[in-house]
């Protein structure tokens, strides 16, 4: 089966501001796949959509999109695809309804497609009492269930959400979260970024984590978590900070990794959380002036703390 | 759906879904242009309403008058081929240029408009076409007041239609072409500016209020307005209503409008590509 989309080499250079934004991504996104990238601000995440919906012209490499090649039939590409950019881009001198009315004109749908197709998606994203209002008078939450429902308007075999839920509130974030599952059940492949966690956690069947223009892994959330190698992850919250409270803390019995947090503390990734682990961790730290000790599970924050020394937000 | 699957299946197909794309653009356009037809009106009518009231109504009235060159016809002969190119120009700005510039900037709507299943360029081909009819409506509203509104005589003769409807189309399609050049390349910040470099200088020095061939006193500026396409325009539509007026040949202004088409497009449509690619 022909993956649903492929990037092959993918690469993006910005000669003038001296920027190698995508550098040599290879990633095959298969038939109804719910997939997401993760990575922080920078990391290049708009730029590998960018390429992928035909906005940027890729300086090496090549995307398939349903087989079809981006660069030699954009507009064929642009048929198979729905896009939620980082931006709210509605149509600000349209009503809700229009936005995804003219939308369907533009794929080709008579007036009454049109017509029936605008009021079944009003309905589906509970927008239908806002019809006539103009985009300027969403709350940000209703705009960007807007976008999603223009963007599926045409019934794209591949959806595109570039951050989806930055900016949103909690509640609103998990409504979309809900459009996004229901859409995949429908069988489209989506492909997602964001910089949060949970959302690649929760949401996606597959995560690929990217910093600065590569992809660092790319696996199912549990098995990164799982590939850690790590059943506890404990934070220190200290006064002071020395080498030697590193390796006094390195050589306990089941701490697999140390690592110093932003904040002048520690993160220990321990391998078991055996009865015996947070005495020791205590008793090592407790010359250092320990003020805060927190357990966590080990989730896809920390993949990424491990892979890349940094937070992910910063 | 059929529209959907479409892969890169026969030519005739494909432009089918480009055509309807295409046609698509050009209603919603309508949509919004039927919404806002008061503004559109007030835009379109006033500038030449009052021109024309004070200097070919009062002034007459009050004494005071103008030949603008020709003492054998009134100034308002003059002014009405000049007025029409006016409002035919000013649409390409006001109607294509300014919304474009906030569809770039403010509203990042083009990011979501160059989604559309045809080529990119058919996008900024849209956007003259569609600012080309705003044209043609626009002259055929102003055309009635300025002829109407002056208290002295009018003659204009409508002979040499297949010309004059020749010169509306090019001036209008040419008139999208500059709006979508202006709209592509001006940055929100800089709106004002338009109108100061671009609209004023252009409606001033480009041969609206005086015929061409009277500018040969001051020979330097003769040559000089060549550079602007509305001289080809006013003398272009002065040809065809009041051919009784000195004017150019029309090889001249239907050769040089029909290049600044091309030349206008051209950038248009290389900016806007650049613009939405990067
Ligand atoms: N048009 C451009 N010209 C020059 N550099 C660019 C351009 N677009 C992006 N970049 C650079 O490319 C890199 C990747 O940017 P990109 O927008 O893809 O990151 P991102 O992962 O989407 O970040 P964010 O989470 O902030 O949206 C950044 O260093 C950015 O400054
Ligand atoms: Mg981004």
């Amino acid at each position: 089966m022909t993956p649903s989309i492929a990037l092959i080499g993918l690469t993006k250079v910005y000669e003038a501001a001296g920027v190698r934004a995508v550098d040599g991504i290879d990633l095959e996104v298969g038939q109804g796949e719910l997939f997401g990238l993760l990575g922080p601000n920078g990391a290049g995440k708009t730029t590998i959509v960018g390429m992928c919906t035909t906005r940027v012209l890729p300086t090496g490499g090549r995307v398939e999109v349903d087989g079809v090649d981006v660069v030699a039939d954009p507009a064929g590409v642009r048929r198979r695809i729905g896009v939620v950019t980082q931006y709210n881009t509605l149509d600000r001198a349209c009503t809700v309804a229009e936005n995804i009315y003219y939308h369907c004109r533009f794929f080709g749908m008579s007036k009454a497609s049109g017509r029936r197709r605008t009021d079944g998606l009003l309905e589906q994203f509970r927008l239908a009492d806002r019809a006539e209002a103009m985009p300027d008078e969403l709350s940000g939450g209703m705009a960007q269930r807007l976008q999603v429902a223009r963007a599926i308007a045409h019934h794209p075999q591949v959806l595109f959400l570039d951050e989806p839920t930055a900016g949103l509130d909690p509640q609103s974030r998990i409504a979309l979260w809900d459009i996004v599952a229901d859409l995949r059940r429908e069988g489209i492949t989506v492909l997602l970024t964001t910089h949060y966690m949970e959302e690649a956690e929760q949401l996606c069947e597959r995560v690929a984590i990217i910093d600065q223009g590569r992809i660092l892994v790319c696996d199912t959330p549990a098995s990164l978590v799982k590939g850690l190698n790590a059943g506890r992850v404990v934070l220190l919250a200290l006064d002071s900070r020395d080498a030697g409270l590193l390796t006094r803390l390195g050589a306990i019995e089941g701490v697999t990794e140390v690592q110093p947090t932003d904040d002048g503390g520690v993160r220990l990734l321990a391998a078991t959380a055996n009865g015996r682990l947070l005495p020791q961790v205590v008793e090592a730290a407790q010359p250092n002036g320990v003020r805060d000790l927190a357990i966590n599970d080990p989730s896809l924050e920390t993949v990424f703390i491990s892979l890349t020394g940094r937070d992910l937000r910063e | 759906m059929s529209e959907v699957t479409l892969r890169s299946g026969p030519r005739s197909s494909r432009l089918r879904g480009y055509a309807r794309a295409f046609g698509g653009l050009l209603l919603r356009d309508s949509r919004v242009l039927v919404r806002e037809i008061v503004p559109f009106v007030l835009r379109t009518v006033m500038n030449p309403l009052l021109f024309v009231f004070v200097f070919a109504y009062v002034f007459p009235k009050i004494g005071q008058g103008f030949d603008g060159g020709a003492p054998d016809v009134s100034f308002a002969t003059i002014l009405v081929p000049g007025l029409v190119a006016v409002a035919v120009v000013f649409q390409g700005i006001s109607a294509v240029a300014l919304p474009l510039v906030n569809e770039f900037g403010r509203t990042r709507e083009i990011e979501d408009r160059v989604m559309a299943p045809l080529p990119v360029g058919a996008v900024a081909v849209e956007k003259i076409v569609f600012g080309a009819l705003q044209s043609v409506v626009a002259a055929a509203m102003v055309f009635p007041l300025v002829y109407l509104v002056p208290a002295t005589d009018v003659s204009v003769n409508f002979d040499r239609w297949p010309l004059l409807l020749m010169v509306v189309v090019l001036s209008s399609l040419t008139a999208g072409a500059l709006g979508l050049a202006v709209g592509t390349v001006v940055k929100p910040q800089q709106v004002p500016l338009i109108f100061s470099i671009l609209v004023i200088p252009i409606t001033f020095l480009g041969c609206v209020y005086y015929p061409w061939a009277s500018l040969s006193t001051i020979r330097w500026l003769q040559f000089a307005v060549l550079v602007n396409p509305l001289v080809y325009m006013s003398e272009g539509l002065r040809t065809s209503l009041t051919p009784q007026l000195p004017h150019m040949p029309v090889a001249a202004f239907l050769g040089a409008i029909t290049l600044s088409l091309a030349l206008l497009s051209t950038l248009g449509v290389r900016a806007f590509l650049r613009r939405v690619r990067s």
